[in-house]
């Protein structure tokens, strides 16, 4: 395949998984605000923050309202990040892509993509916030439903599934970092055991409250929930998780382009280093750290890939 | 404005009675009720929407995209009229591909006196860098669109023979897609020859023009000016349906002397480009030098049998408007016998004569720009008011070499599904022709263009044209 298809395919999977990601995150905050007895603008903020879109953001507008946020993030032209306009470069990638996607997948994304044009062509108002997160959820899923189903295991799955899991655990990666510095400036109140209402928000934005409360009945301290998110293979939004499935990838190019790249190596390495750590140690040398370090590898690992299989375009 | 004679309806006759080769669909029709018809032509719409089967409209906004209008109507046409026509398409082509090679080699025809050398000598279609070469196979276009259009119960006329890129394809083949989706019951009924193994066919049949030395499978790759090229879908539908890799101009390189497309693990080899990027653009070492959609130096590979390029550069030369009026000389002269497919009556304004009857005739004519495609800068005289005619004739006078004139054909017509009910629409029909050393293959029916206006002549889609679904009933 064209490296040109393989980065095509890579960055479509990229944007998609963001889109979800934000979707996530509009919702968690929602709630967040609505549960709330203090101004819902702290949680909005929050948000804002969370999608390392604040100085974007405050050069649009001047409070954090939740309908200048709320269409901040699904709907602003200007903002390249927001749902909206990384939908339509989602959308153009595959029309570009075409003929290394099925019909399915094709059509799951053009119809993700007409769909969401319709909803967001006016603002959202507040009442209609629930009902478009939905559509953003479960328009995902048909298109995540579609390629599962449809597409041959083969490079261009690789490269797709690549792009998902390297946005997926960065993002997983972003949240936790920038919540554990807004609640936690100092770092003597680590392991200390907060039942806090922003613990919760971190779970919910990864829409892992559920899952957690599954595993971990009772255990709300911080340490938990770090390490569900950090090192439970379960949960397919833990950076263990998206680990695990970037290896495999990486192991089926190199099965089937029958050389091994550096990619691969470097993939390994932070693969094992999830396997072999356990939450203290991480908490021990320090969680901001440990994230900051984590990013800026999973950062390296993208252009690696993107070196090592000539994407351009 | 109306025809001034009625034309001729393919499915009913004036009596209202169905013709034959409708017979059985108009009885499937009697039974439907309206609004379950019309319920199912928005359907389509939705289906085309979906899957993406739209055009970029030139000048238009980027990001526009439309759906070129659907009828579900049928176009039908029967066993035996099909038969006749395959074999006067089939004698055509073999003639076109004849006539390129003498025209790049020998030029036996101008020798012989049957065809005036400054047709040649002056077009811009004509490719210097085609003479004395034959391309892999000694096959010219790979791809032909014969369009035809029909006047009454057995006169059919070639309107155009699209040598160069002809497009539509992939509309013939979604058009049948989603009938069969719709109305499955009919094709149940009603025994349609299938279109569906085209792009297997078009696989093949290039493939089987792969260079000399080319070992193992070839490497078939379609050449896309883009994601922006209003045929941009159906570049992709092909290239998917053949199992192809769609490339653009920036994709390829030359290296180590072949052809090659950029991999993630490296560059490989091409053996055969389906390209859908004009002459001029393919090259810019040998065409336009500012050219981004071609391969710098693919012609001096061309010509060392490095790669096949379909249609062969220079084909532009068969389909020009000019030289169509020579048709039946070149019909005639390359297969020794007479054409079976009718001409339309055509006036070369370049010579004095016929300029001057055109001039005089401008409200009855159809006047053509010689390069002209896509039905712009033509003028349909019944159609235009006394201004346009008189702007059209300054525009005559000063180039008049740059066109021709046909007489207004009353083309047949099929009726659509309007709110009213079936209403008659002019249609033309453009059957897909496969060339390849192994003998023509043409595909049974084509691309059914209908005018959507009442009374409209012009069945292009960039002018508001419709397709139909296309029948050839099975003997």
């Amino acid at each position: 395949m064209l490296g040109r298809t393989a980065g095509g395919i890579f960055w479509m999977f990229r944007y998609l998984e963001r889109c979800e990601n934000m979707a996530r995150l509009l919702e968690a905050g929602h709630r967040m605000a609505l549960t709330r007895n203090t101004g819902s603008d702290e949680e909005w903020r929050s948000v804002i923050t969370t999608a390392g879109l604040q100085s974007a953001y405050e050069g649009r507008h001047d409070d954090y309202a939740a309908s200048h946020v709320v269409n901040f993030l699904l709907r602003d032209k200007t903002n390249p990040s927001a749902v909206l306009p990384m939908l339509e470069t989602a959308r153009h990638n595959a029309r570009m892509t075409r003929t290394a996607l099925t019909r399915e997948v094709w059509e799951a994304t053009n119809i993700f993509w007409m769909r969401m044009k319709e909803a967001l062509a006016r603002p959202v108002r507040e009442t209609d916030l629930p009902g478009v997160i939905a559509m953003i959820r479960q328009q995902s899923a048909q298109v995540r439903g579609a390629l599962h189903g449809s597409m041959l295991r083969i490079d261009v799955y690789n490269f797709a599934r690549l792009g998902t899991f390297l946005e997926r655990a960065d993002n997983t990666a972003r949240i936790l970092d920038v919540k554990y510095y807004v609640l936690l400036p100092s770092l003597s109140f680590v392991g200390s055991s907060l039942d806090n209402v922003q613990w919760e928000t971190i779970l919910r934005s990864v829409s892992a409250e559920h899952a957690f409360r599954w595993l971990n009945a009772g255990d709300t301290r911080p340490v938990g929930v770090a390490e569900f998110l950090i090192l439970d293979e379960r949960f397919p939004r833990s950076l263990a998780f998206c680990y695990q499935k970037l290896f495999g990838n990486l192991c089926y190019l190199e099965r089937d382009y029958d050389v091994r790249m550096p990619s691969h190596d470097l993939a390994a390495q932070i693969h094992e280093g999830l396997q072999t750590r356990s939450i203290d140690a991480i908490f021990e040398s320090g969680l901001h750290e440990f994230l900051t370090e984590f990013m800026t590898c999973n950062a390296r690992l993208a252009a690696e890939i993107e070196r090592d299989y000539r994407f351009y375009g | 404005m109306e025809q001034p004679a009625p034309a001729f309806d393919e499915m009913l006759r004036p009596d209202g009675g169905a013709r034959g080769a409708y017979s059985e669909y108009a009885a499937w029709f009697e039974g439907q009720q309206l609004a379950a018809l019309r319920k199912k032509a928005e359907e389509a719409d939705a289906v085309f929407r979906r899957t993406g089967i739209t055009f970029n409209v030139y000048g238009a906004n980027e990001a526009e995209e439309r759906l070129i209008p659907f009828d579900i109507v049928p176009r039908i046409v029967g066993a035996k009229q099909w038969s006749k026509l395959s074999r006067g398409i089939e004698q055509r082509v073999r003639a076109i591909n004849a006539f390129l090679h003498d025209i790049y080699h020998r030029q036996e025809i101008i020798r012989a006196g049957r065809f005036p050398e400054e047709l040649i000598a002056k077009n811009s279609a004509f490719l210097p860098a085609m003479i004395g070469f034959t391309p892999p196979g000694r096959v010219y276009t790979h791809i032909v669109g014969i369009d035809l259009v029909r006047t009454g119960d057995d006169e059919f006329y070639v309107l155009e023979d699209n040598a160069r890129t002809p497009s539509g394809v992939s509309y013939m083949l979604e058009n049948r897609e989603t009938m069969m989706n719709m109305f499955p019951e009919l094709f149940s009924a009603i025994r349609v020859r299938e279109v569906g193994s085209y792009p297997k066919n078009l696989r093949r049949s290039l493939e089987s023009c792969a260079p000399e030395g080319c070992d193992g499978r070839p490497v078939v790759a379609v050449l896309t000016p883009g994601i922006y090229n209003s045929a941009y879908f159906e570049h992709a539908f092909l290239a998917d349906q053949m199992g192809a890799e769609l490339v653009e101009g920036h994709d390829l390189r030359i290296v180590d002397g072949r052809v090659a497309m950029r991999t993630t693990q490296g560059y490989k080899p091409i053996d055969v480009l389906y390209r859908r990027v004009d002459d001029d653009y393919l090259d810019p070492m040998t065409f336009r030098p500012e050219s981004q959609l071609g391969v710098p130096g693919i012609m001096d590979l061309y010509r060392a049998g490095k790669i096949t390029i379909a249609n062969a550069p220079g084909t532009g030369i068969a389909d020009d408007k000019a030289i169509y009026s020579y048709m039946p000389e070149i019909v005639e002269f390359y297969t020794g016998e007479k054409p079976l497919l009718a001409n339309v009556p055509t006036w070369r304004c370049a010579e004095p004569d016929a300029l001057k009857y055109v001039l005089a005739n401008l409200k009855e004519l159809v006047v053509k720009e010689v390069h002209g495609s896509g039905g712009y800068g033509m003028l349909v005289g019944p159609a235009a008011s006394k201004a346009e005619i008189e702007a059209f004739a300054k525009k005559l006078k000063a180039r008049p070499g740059n066109y021709i004139a046909q007489p207004t054909l009353a083309l047949s017509t099929v009726p659509v599904l309007t709110k009213a009910g079936l209403a008659p629409r002019h249609v033309d029909l453009r059957p897909f022709v496969l060339v390849s050393p192994n003998g023509i293959e043409i595909t049974p029916g084509g691309l059914t263009r209908v005018a959507l206006k009442k009374g409209s002549l012009v069945v292009n889609s960039s002018q508001g044209g419709g397709t139909k679904d296309s029948w050839v009933l099975e003997e």
